[in-house]
């Protein structure tokens, strides 16, 4: 039981979230991928909208997605409340601030817009794709990654 | 059922992202400073678990559960791949959190992940908005 408390090492917890794709495809026939969910979510808010991305956007059919994203929330609770000795900071203390919470939102606009843009994100581009063999999945990787070490690096000679 | 199933499978992925730490704006940083291998280890581990299922699975026609054909939707490349993956990236960086870890940062009581939430959903409202005129 103490182990399990433990974060758990990359050797246990990398094949466990590999596992999620094939887990997907066999119990449930669905292609694993999240970030489309804001495209439901925002589509389902929206019944009106002229938006085509929107309308066009037949989420009922993929509204496994949203039941996925709503066990992701349980799963947060149960793993930090019953399987951790000690819950703990996920965001730094700053991002309570005023400006902290600036930085969250845009930071989020950048995920939402992003990922919707490229069509993926880590589920479905890095962990999917690349499993899928997708040239497509292994550019938008390497993009992640250039756009994440660009502005760390940035964020080290200019603190914002 | 199916719903349920998908549900747990929900429940799964957010215990493993909690207990790996990936949903960690700490780890992210770490990884983006080249300060620790935790997250490559993780990501490049994950991969090969996922692409070797994947390759068993078309190999071997392995029906769903429920009898079914598996079908996988296929990722096509259009230069948005470039220019939202770089975009998405910066996001990244600064919150810590892709989209399913914004979920579990939420569920395990990281509140303020709620403004990455609103965040991203209004990042896919300006995409919806812009997608007409973007270059794909």
């Amino acid at each position: 039981m103490d182990l399990l408390a433990q974060p758990w090492p990359w050797y246990i917890s990398g094949p466990l979230i590999g596992l999620t794709v094939p887990l997907l495809l066999l119990v449930s026939g669905k292609t694993f991928g999240l970030s489309s969910s804001f495209r439901h979510l925002a589509s389902i808010c929206s019944p009106n909208t002229k938006l085509s991305y929107l309308k066009e956007n037949a989420w009922r059919k993929e509204s496994w997605n949203l039941v996925m994203v709503a066990g992701i929330v349980i799963g947060g609770w149960i793993g930090m409340r019953f399987l951790s000795h000690h819950s703990f900071p996920l965001l730094p203390a700053e991002y309570a601030t005023a400006q902290g919470m600036i930085k969250l939102f845009l930071g989020g606009v950048l995920v939402g817009f992003g990922t919707r843009y490229a069509d993926g994100c880590t589920s479905g581009h890095t962990l999917m794709g690349i499993s899928n063999l997708k040239w497509a999945s292994l550019v938008a990787t390497v993009c992640f990654f250039i756009g994440g070490l660009l502005i760390t690096a940035l964020a080290q000679i200019i603190p914002f | 059922m199916q719903n349920l199933r998908t549900f747990l499978i929900g429940i799964y992925f957010g215990i493993v992202l909690i207990k790996s730490e990936v949903v960690s704006w700490f780890r992210i940083q770490k990884m983006f400073r080249f300060e620790e291998a935790h997250m490559y280890l993780i990501i490049t581990s994950a991969i090969v678990v996922g692409a070797l299922s994947v390759f068993l699975i078309k190999k071997l026609q392995v029906k769903t559960v429920g009898g079914e054909n598996i079908q996988i939707k296929e990722k096509k490349f259009q230069k948005g791949v470039i220019i939202g993956g770089i975009l998405f990236g910066l996001g990244w960086a600064i919150t810590g959190a892709c989209p399913g870890p914004i979920y579990a940062q939420i569920g395990s009581g990281e509140f303020l992940a709620v403004l990455t939430f609103v965040g991203a959903f209004a990042g896919a409202y300006l995409y919806a908005y812009l997608h007409p005129r973007l270059p794909h």
